[in-house]
Parts: structure tokens; sequence; C-alpha cells
């Protein structure tokens, strides 16, 4: 039962901020709420246009995408299986200004049109249409590594059968394949979907006015946390619920790959459409990848000779250490849960799966606020204990520790993190059937040998996509860094926002390069280790 | 047996899994003073790294945004690691200052070096450096004699040609701000809203990208902090882009200020104070505002040669604490104006 008692724990401290935000909803707000409500309609609308944009955006790439690399092959799809995964290195925000920078009026490439064709009119990128652009770029990989997962481990016998019955492929993808992915295509359209409602960063650089926008209003510019708290609260609450039904419509359990199958070789495509494939892929991944990575090298020239300096070594090497230690806590935290779920279905459930993964339910500065209140207030029970049991006056030991601050840190990022890990992890669970663990345990199997021996191998590659996703959102990740770091500890993406704070987004472009350049080896070794996963 | 080894193996992941951030060195935090930046750290480290060179007082600093730097202070409470707390604004300087967040101080040397309007009057927060919010137009499509105040740009001839910066940046708050206390609300909001008939294109994210909308001819006028303007001539100094300082016959440009309070429960206030004033001295003030091509607060320092080059301006001396005060009333007015 420690494993239950453990995994408990966890999702009660995941649990922690948004209750503590909830909790400091009840303040009332003077004042505040008969501005803000004058506001809030439009907005919300808003937010709504953008997540019916943006899920239609993903799924249309991610599942084709997937679907693509999976059950082909054509030109370079050993390198777009994983190289499609690439868009996930670079943050939406750099993304959003890069695009913003070349195809706004001023930008290159409009202002190549108007001096060479004399093409005066340019739809403006800062609209719904170019928001809704970038966040399928950006997001896309999250439906794509998960949809493609279930694609490669269902297994030859599904689509084999379907074909024998007369189908042809594409039929029996859409009869077959697609429907028993849905828990993935879900699962990845969900962590899209939290990203594209609490987003900020992406939002304001377009200045496109979402719910999120008010709870910075109200926060920011008129000082009322608690009403930042209470509209925060409101859109977590309506994520938790949306979650909440979800988990409860998808099927538990899927069919496996049998032991002994062999792997479901790709059909050849050739001529035209072959190269339409390719064709597909280098465009998806030219716009999210190399056209903004071009940009960032050109401006990251440009500054490098004063900006670049040794220090960088060190940011780098904060960045990778932080996000390893995160990637590895919250993938263990999340299987442990995931397990527990799995032994427990009725107590641990469908409703502890939700509630792990509210973290993510929060926009970045409001977790960690109401991470660092709760946190303060403990360390000052602390040091007032201290004072009287010992009369000896300690420092904050949380915050006032390097190694307080770095656990502090972590246990933010597996806060933050655990829904990206436990989408991959929870999915690849249904993989396993009853009756597997159950006939383990009637051949009198230890629960040792369960873990290593049917858990571990099949949740392999379920793992790594975790692990991958966890390391490189910890990489990107700005406020919850920016509260809870040790004094001076700097990392690339607090260097971006050095930079960024003062407007100055070409110097941010040397952190901002080097980011995805740390990212990118993660990614790649991620997926082909996934993808050398039994199933 | 095997059962309990199954626990051991799970308590064992998870021991490991938690324990290894703890596996790093434990360094306790020095003694010196700490500061709370809102200012980057590039415009900041110099100074600090210069006062701990002369005085070996060192300087422990984390920056961040303003909304969780106050947030932190107040959740801190009376065991407030931060003795210092700097901003790019004065608005959040006064709204730290009426949370109860900062502690007035009394220093001649201060008030020497710090002219009244740029400072707390009751010594909670002082200004360090000065940023004007003033007018910018493209050379050859605008001539300066059409240009005379920030209300005139919403006069009829701008229709179609006006650049603004969004709402939502605190520069634009404080400016509205401070058109209330010299005008009253309801001219304010007809200005504002007479801006917001003539603008060209959406309002932007930043300075810099109204800078480069008027250098294309997509606008003709806009509103931009100086130092804005000078960074990006000194990228590109063939650009069509000059300055004109405004409300020259009546209350002045509008500036802001960069600025620092010692914080309420500070535990190295004598030495917070120090480092204060010594920021308002000669030596700091060439280091801070000139990193930034900002204006020097102290008076007895000349700006930059590149940035009195733009020329002499009269300032609004309209006291910062409106700033702070009224911010409130100014995000309510733009949102009423359709300022987005």
């Amino acid at each position: 039962m420690t494993g239950h008692l453990v995994s408990r724990l966890i999702t009660g401290l995941v649990l922690v901020p948004p209750m503590g935000i909830l909790f400091s909803a009840l303040t009332p707000s003077q004042g505040v709420w008969e501005h803000l409500v004058t506001l809030l309609g439009p907005l919300f609308v808003n937010t709504a246009w953008l997540v019916l944009g943006v899920g239609t955006g993903v799924l249309l790439l991610g599942v084709s995408l997937a679907g693509l690399v999976a059950y082909y092959s054509f030109p370079g799809r050993r390198f777009f299986e994983w190289g499609l995964m690439l868009p996930l290195a670079l943050p939406a925000y750099v993304l959003a200004f890069v695009y913003v920078g070349l195809f706004d009026f001023s930008g290159a490439v409009p202002t190549y049109l108007r001096t060479t064709f004399g093409l005066q009119s340019f739809p403006t990128i800062r609209s719904l249409w170019g928001v809704v652009l970038v966040m399928t770029l950006a997001f896309y990989p999250y439906v794509y590594s998960l949809t493609r997962n279930a694609f490669t481990t269902e297994g030859a016998r599904a689509m084999e059968a379907a074909t024998t019955l007369g189908r042809t492929t594409i039929n029996g993808f859409f009869s077959v394949s697609l429907p028993m992915a849905y828990p993935w295509i879900v699962g990845g359209l969900l962590l899209s979907l939290m990203e594209t409602v609490t987003d900020f960063g992406t939002v304001s650089i377009f200045n496109y006015d979402t719910a999120t926008t008010a709870i910075y209003k109200a926060w920011y510019s008129l000082f009322s946390l608690s009403a930042a708290a209470q509209i925060a609260s409101f859109l977590m609450i309506i994520i938790f619920v949306v979650l909440l039904v979800t988990q409860r419509i998808l099927p538990g359990h899927q069919p496996p790959a049998g032991h002994n199958e062999s792997a479901r070789r790709p059909i050849p495509l050739t001529g035209a459409r072959a190269w339409f494939a390719s064709a597909y892929c280098a465009l998806v991944l030219s716009a999210g990848f190399f056209l903004p990575v071009i940009q960032l090298m050109v401006w990251a020239a440009r500054v490098a000779p004063d900006d670049l300096d040794g220090r960088y070594l060190g940011f780098a090497w904060h960045s990778v250490l932080v996000a390893s230690i995160a990637a590895i806590v919250t993938c263990t935290t999340a299987f442990l849960i995931s397990v527990d779920g799995r032994k427990n279905p009725r107590t641990a459930g469908v409703t502890g799966s939700s509630l792990a993964t509210l973290g993510y339910a929060l926009p970045g500065p409001i977790l960690a606020v109401g991470l660092f209140i709760p946190l303060a207030w403990v360390d000052r029970q602390i040091v007032s204990v201290t004072e009287y049991l010992f009369s000896w006056k300690v420092g904050p030991l949380l915050q006032g520790t390097f190694m307080g601050a770095v656990f502090i840190m972590v246990v933010a990022y597996l806060i933050r993190f655990m829904a990206v890990a436990t989408g991959a992890i929870g999915n690849a669970m249904r993989r396993i059937p009853g009756s597997m663990e159950e006939s383990a345990r009637s051949l009198n199997t230890g629960s040792t040998h369960l873990w290593w021996n049917l858990y571990l191998p099949v949740l392999r590659g379920g793992l790594f996509t975790a692990a991958t996703l966890v390391f490189v959102e910890v990489m990107k990740e700005m406020p919850l860094t920016l509260m809870t770091r040790p004094f001076g500890w700097e990392t690339l993406a607090i260097r971006i926002f050095e930079m960024t704070s003062e407007g100055q987004w070409e110097r941010a472009a040397l952190p901002g390069i080097i980011l995805v350049l740390t990212g990118l080896l993660p990614i790649a070794l991620g997926i082909r280790h996934s993808d050398h996963a039994r199933y | 047996m095997s059962n309990r080894m199954g626990r051991r193996l799970c308590l064992a992941l998870a021991f490991v899994s938690w324990s290894l951030p703890v596996l790093g060195t434990a360094v306790l935090a020095g003694e010196g003073i700490v500061v709370y930046s809102a200012r980057n750290e590039p415009l900041i480290k110099p100074v600090f790294d210069l006062y701990a060179r002369k005085t070996g007082v060192p300087i422990q600093f984390v920056t961040d945004k303003e909304g969780p730097l106050l947030v932190r202070l107040a959740a801190e409470g009376t065991d407030v690691r931060a003795d210092l707390l700097i901003t790019v604004d004065a608005g959040t300087l006064w709204q730290a200052a009426e949370q109860g967040l900062l502690q007035p101080v009394s220093s001649p040397t201060l008030d020497r070096n710090i002219p009244t309007p740029f400072r707390d009057p009751k010594g909670r927060f002082f200004g360090l450096s000065i940023r004007a919010r003033t007018i910018v137009y493209h050379t050859r499509r605008v001539k300066p004699a059409d240009l005379s105040t920030y209300e005139a740009l919403g006069e009829d001839k701008w229709h179609g040609r006006l650049c603004l910066n969004t709402s939502k940046k605190i520069y634009n708050q404080s400016l509205v701000a401070m058109m209330i206390a010299a005008t009253g609300t309801e001219a304010t909001e007809t200005v504002v809203k007479s801006w917001v008939k003539n603008l060209a294109t959406p309002v932007f994210s930043s300075d810099t990208q109204v800078l480069e909308a008027i250098a294309a001819s997509q606008c003709d006028v806009g509103i931009v902090n100086t130092y804005y303007y000078g960074r990006l001539m000194k990228k590109s100094p063939g650009l069509p882009l000059a300055l004109f300082f405004p409300n020259q016959s009546d209350r002045g440009v509008h500036v802001n200020i960069s600025g620092a309070g010692i914080t309420k429960h500070a535990k190295h206030k004598d030495q917070a104070l120090k480092f204060l004033e010594w920021l308002s001295g000669v030596q700091a003030q060439r280091l801070f505002a000139d990193a930034n091509m900002e204006y020097p607060v102290n008076e007895a320092i000349a700006p930059t040669p590149e940035v009195a080059a733009w020329g002499t301006f009269k300032r609004d001396a309209t006291p910062l604490v409106q700033a702070g005060k009224l911010q409130t009333e100014a995000v309510k007015l733009m949102d009423r104006a359709g300022y987005q």
C-alpha cells in the first residue's frame, strides 16, 4: 500500500497551488469586478475562437502527420519520424515573435513584396489567424507524438484484419486504427488546448486579448490578485470538468500488440504521392522549425559578438540539469500514480488522475504565486518553531538555501508538468489488458516481478515520450523558474526573460537559439528510444 | 515476501526521485544586501558589481516581473529576504508602498540628489533614472511644425496615421494617468477615444514595433519611450525617424522613473540606505542611466552626448505619485475608450 500512499501524497501536493488560488479567490476584490465584468464576455469569446482554431489545427496536422509516418514509407520518412517533434524545442512566444517580426507590415516578407512587386495589401498577422497559425505550429507535436505512439504500438494485426476483410488501407485507417487511437489523440489535444487557454506570452505578442488577458489586467494593472485568482479559478474549473468528462467517455483498456506479433511494415508510396507526402512533412517542419530557427540564428549572429560569453555555458548547464532532474522526478511520479490508479481503480480512479493534472490548467505566473504563498508560510512556521525550540534564529530553509530552492523548483515543475507526463504514460498503460496482470498473478508472480517484467517494458515507449516532453517543457518554462530559482541562478529561459522584459527580442535570440539546440538532443534521443521499445 | 519487495522498490524509486535535487551542494545564502528587481539583469548587474568592488558589500538579487515580486514581498512578510525593491515605473513603487511593503526613510543625500517630483513625499521610494515618453514621427512625411501635444494626436488630420503601443503597458497607463491628473477624466477620455479613432493599425505590443511601423510608412506618428528610439537608431542609423517633445507650452513631456524603495522588514536597512544614496550619486548615476540611454535623475549629471543630441525639453513636474494613484482609473478609462 506504500505506493498508494505515496501517489496519494503527491496528488495532494499537486493540489496545493490550485487550492491556494481558489483560497485567494475567496477574498473579495472591491471595485475591480464592476469593471472586469464589462470586458469578460468578448474575452471569453476570443478564447473560444482560439480553442476552436488551434484545436482544429493541431488535430489536422498532428493526426495526419502521425498517420503518414506510421503507415507509409516515403523519401525522408526516417528523419521526419522524429524531426516532426522539433518544433517542441521552440517556445511558443519565441515562434510568435519571429512570425510577427517576419510577416507584419514592417517585417521582411511584406517589405520585400512591397518593394519588389508593389503588393500593398497584406493580411495582418496580428489577428486571430496569426495566433492560430503560430499556436498550431507550436502545439501540434503533442498530438503528433502521442498519436504516433498509438499507431506504432497497435501492432500489425488490427490493420491486417481490416485489409483482409476487403478494406483499403485508407478505409482501414479511418474505421480501425483511428478509433483505437482516440485516447492518445484526445490526450494530445487536451495538452495543446490547456496550453492555449492558459497562454499569455504568445497572445500578448499578437495583442490578441483572451480570458488570460483579464487575469493579468486584474493582477498587474488593477493590482487585484484576488480578482485574478477568481478568473483563473473559473478557467481551471472549466478545464477540470472537461478533463473529467473526457476521462469517463474514453475507453479504459486497449487491445495490445501481441508478444510475438511482427512489427507492421509501412506501405511504400511511389511517384507523385511519395513526393507529396515528403513535401507536406517538409512544409510543416519548415514553417514550425527551420524558418524560425534560421531567423533566430541571423539575429543571434548580430548580437553574439557583444553578448556571447562563458556564462552561457553555465546557463545551458543549469537548464539541462534542472530539466533532467525534473523529467526524472515527474516521470517516476507519474509512473507511480498510473500504476496506483491501475491497481486501485475505485479509489485512485479518474478523478484522481484528473486532479493530478490541474497544475497545467493555470497560467504559469498564477501557479507560481499559488505555490509561493503557502511555501512562504511553511518557511515562516519553520523559522518560528526552530526559534521557539532552540532559541536559534535560522533563515528560511526552503527558499533561503540553495538546496531548498532547487528542491522547490523541481517540485514546482512536477506540479506544472504532471499533466504532460501522465498523458503519455497513462495511455501506454491502457495497452496492458487486465488479463495480463491476472495471469501474472495467478502464476504467483510477485509484484516486483510485475513491475520489472510487465509495467516497465510495456510503458518504456510512453516513459521516454513523457520524459522528452517534460524535459523540453522545463527548458522553456519561465514564470515558475523566475519565482522559485535560487539567487543568482540563471537558465537559458531566464536569459530570454532578461532580454525581452525591455523588448530586446533580437538579443533574446541568442539564448533562444541555444535553448533550441540544447533541446534537440533529448528529442532525438527520446524518440529513438521510444521506438526501440518493444511496444 | 515478494509483495514486500514491491513496496520496497516503490519506496526506493520514490526516495531516489525525490532526493535527487537534494544531492546538490548546500550553499547557505551569504550576508550582504538582497535586491528584488523588475529592472533586468544586464542593466543592474554592472552597478551592483561596481558597488561590491568599491565597498566589499556583496549584493544578491533576483529578477522577475513586478506583479510576482510584490506577491513575493507580501507573502514573505516579516521574514522578507529583500532589502530593496527596484522597479521600472513609479506606479508599481507607489502600489508597493500603499500595500505597506516599503518603509519610509529620510536622507539628506537622497533629498539633495533627487528632485522632488521623482521621489515619494513620504520617503518610501526614490527615482534613480528618468524615462521620457514622447512623440516620434516620420521625417519625410511629417513636418515637426504640425506636431504640438499628445492631445493633438487625436485631431482629424492624423486619421489613419497614428501608431500606438498597447494599453497593457505600464508606460501608457502612466501617461494616461498623468493626463488625468492634468486635465481631468472627461477630457482625457475624449482624447484617448480620438487616438483610437486615428489608429492606422491595431495597437502593437512593443515600442520598437511602433518605431518600425513608422519607419515603414505604415503610419506617420506614434508615442514611444526615448531609449527605444535610441536603441533602434543605434542599430539602423539611416531610419527616417525623429523625436518631438510635446506639450512644451503647458505641462511638459511625460516622464516616469526607474526607482527603488527599502522594504518594510529589511534585514540590512542601513546598508540598503547607503547603497541607495550611492545609487543617486555621480558614479552610479552614469552607469545606471547610460546603460539604457535613460536620463540621470540627479540633475548634476548630464545625459550622454547621444541622448543629449535629441534635444532638451521641459518635463512634466507633477509628482509621480499621481501615476500610482490614478493608474487604476487610467486602465479603466482606456478600456472604456476601446484602447486595447
